[in-house]
């Protein structure tokens, strides 16, 4: 059996946590056994999981966001449903957990895998590694395995209907770590979720340039990102700053700004689906690693791009 | 306080990425290896304050061959007062959590400080291992924290913001961006290095549940398409028809 893990902060599921359910149901099907979802506290609507092509939901009450109390309650599900493979996605939730629910199960763990496991000799999974420059296959040895997946890594699939929510009689045990309160970043799409990213560096050359990137961002509903020197000039609030020491994000399309296109920028967004380069110098990094590239100010380019986006939205 | 540091050694990170023997392993040949930022960066320098501040000793812990010295050194002469080597190779994230946890069992550490992952292989799991198997609350991706008596408040990186959280010492952290500021090693730091203990521990029996297989480059990338700056229909066009991502 295979049992996933369906986060729900705030009583909703997230795109990652639905990739994971997909995911989960796709891999029992090749194990030919049948996939749960398991989801904690209160969520509106836990049977739509079925429609991803789990057979059961299972739930159980509380919302403690404590990485031991809540590895602990996946893993006793995990025990009492007799799961082969626990599959969650690779958030941080996930991150605070995987490891914990791995060593409570006496299980192998991968963490951000982005493709089903090869089942003809044994059990073998994908992971980018490297930050994304190269791929490594692990096979998991142990007779039980945590998996959890990288967002974005596999198309949301919907198979089957809504199923069922069962409630389980398992409690969480009362968190070790206390939350004391959640800071929001204030408005606009955050990052890590975002499809389409426009990112901005030194190129825009100061904080008051911003207004055409955001102009273009907010007619692609896009979410926006930011080199490290910006952030760390203050130019851009630090959450929006992508690479090796900021976010890695891998949304479908990556539109890159007056970035060089440094290998320590590349860490974090090269695994996007697509990436634009608008920069002036055809001899930036960057376009060694773009999809499409338009060498040109970008202080004309960028509005330019806005309209054509804007005349694209309205006719389609 | 009695902290513990763990550290872990990367290739620099522009190193070039390729393997060797049939793509089974990571080709060192001409390659840095450097301390993995999170753990150098972040989590070695805030225990070094809050030691600063509490008083107390840092201890550092490898996982790794002999070979790996020099970057233990280094962590002495940022200002670390004692290092452990478990002698064994890296094999695998519960293997080496499995040998973290095994020496940190009995020595009543007030808190264990992590990186977030480690830049090559980006696993951002080993502290979660550790911190069940010493059964310690546990606090991902931590970019701030105030200490006041037992109590430790602490920033913890979540999707689009951050959570404040408020535990008790002892506990498990991993370094994100922000715990602390990097710390240049000055001369007498690393002269004092030299003469601090380094001991090497040998690790304890365990079979690694995971093994890795072998290691693959993406496909080249191909050629960048580039789209007149007068025209940026076209460039709409192309991403709509044919990398249809708008
Ligand atoms: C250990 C380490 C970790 C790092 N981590 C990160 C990280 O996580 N993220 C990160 O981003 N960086 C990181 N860096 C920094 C990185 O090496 C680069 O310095 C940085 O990415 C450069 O930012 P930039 O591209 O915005 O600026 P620049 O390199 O200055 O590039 C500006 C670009 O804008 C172009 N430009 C200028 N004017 C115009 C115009 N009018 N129209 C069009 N184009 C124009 C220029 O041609 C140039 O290519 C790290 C560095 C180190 C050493
Ligand atoms: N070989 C090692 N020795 C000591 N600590 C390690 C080792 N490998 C990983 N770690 C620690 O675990 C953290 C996360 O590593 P990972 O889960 O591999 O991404 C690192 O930042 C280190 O603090």
């Amino acid at each position: 059996m295979v049992l996933i893990f369906a986060e729900s902060p705030e009583g909703k599921f997230k795109k990652a946590a639905l990739e994971a359910v997909t995911y989960g149901a796709r891999l029992a099907q090749q194990m030919q056994t049948q996939a749960v979802a398991l989801v904690v506290g209160d969520v509106a609507d836990a049977g739509m999981l079925g429609e991803y092509g789990v057979t059961k939901v299972v739930r159980i009450a509380g919302d403690a966001w404590d990485a031991a109390s809540l590895a602990k309650a996946v893993a006793d599900v995990a025990g009492q449903l007799g799961a082969d493979v626990v599959v969650m996605p690779f958030t941080t939730t996930g991150k605070a957990i995987q490891g914990r629910v791995a060593v409570r199960l006496g299980a192998g763990a991968v963490s951000g895998v982005n493709a089903l496991p090869d089942l003809s000799d044994g059990f073998v999974v994908k992971r980018p590694v490297f930050s994304g420059k190269a791929y490594a296959y692990y096979k998991i040895k142990s007779a039980k395995k945590v998996l959890s997946l990288m967002s974005n890594a596999i198309p949301l699939e919907k198979t089957g209907a809504p199923v069922e929510v069962e409630n389980l009689p398992i409690t969480l045990d009362p968190p070790k770590v206390q939350s004391v309160g959640v800071e929001k970043q204030k408005g606009g799409i955050p990052l890590p979720e975002a499809d389409i990213v426009v990112s901005g560096g030194r190129g825009l050359k100061g904080p008051e340039n911003w207004a055409i990137l955001l102009e273009l961002a907010d007619a692609l509903g896009a979410a926006t990102a930011c080199s490290r020197p910006v952030a760390d000039a203050g130019w851009r609030p630090h959450h929006e700053h992508v690479g090796q020491t900021g976010l890695a994000i891998r949304p479908n399309l990556y539109i890159a700004i007056g970035i060089s296109g440094a290998i320590q920028h590349l860490a974090g967004v090269n695994n996007s689906k697509t990436i634009v380069v608008i920069n002036k110098d055809p001899e930036a990094p960057f376009f060694k690693a773009a999809d499409y590239g338009v060498v040109g100010d970008l202080f004309e380019v960028v509005p330019r791009l806005t309209e054509a986006v804007k005349k694209f939205k309205a006719s389609n | 306080m009695k902290l513990l540091v763990c550290i872990s050694q990367t290739p620099d990170t522009t190193a070039r990425v390729a393997f060797k023997d049939n793509n089974t392993a990571y080709d060192e040949s001409g390659v840095q290896f450097i301390m993995n930022p999170y753990d150098e960066w972040y989590a070695l320098v805030r225990a070094l304050e809050l030691k600063e501040v509490a008083g107390g000793t840092v201890t550092v812990l490898h996982v790794g061959p002999a070979s790996t010295e020099a970057t233990i050194r280094k962590a002495l002469a940022i200002g670390a007062d004692d290092a452990v080597r478990i002698n064994a190779e890296p094999v695998s994230a519960d293997f080496v959590a499995k040998q973290i946890a095994a020496y940190a069992a009995d020595k009543n550490f007030d808190a264990i400080f992590m990186g977030k992952e480690t830049i090559d292989y980006n696993g951002a799991i080993v502290p979660a291992m550790v911190a069940e198997h010493l059964d310690l609350p546990y606090i991902p991706l931590a970019s701030h924290m105030d200490v006041s008596g037992d109590t430790a408040t602490i920033h913890r990186d979540i999707e689009g913001g951050i959570e404040k959280v408020s535990v008790k010492f002892p506990f498990v952290l991993s370094a994100a961006k922000g715990l602390a500021e990097q710390r240049i090693p000055n001369m007498r730091g690393i002269m004092m290095a030299r003469r601090k203990p380094l001991v090497v521990v040998e690790p304890v029996d365990y079979e690694p549940l995971v093994e890795t297989m072998r290691f693959e480059l993406p496909p080249p990338k191909s050629e960048v398409k580039l789209v007149d700056p007068e025209n940026m229909d076209e460039l709409v066009r192309l991403l709509h028809e044919e990398a249809k991502v708008i």
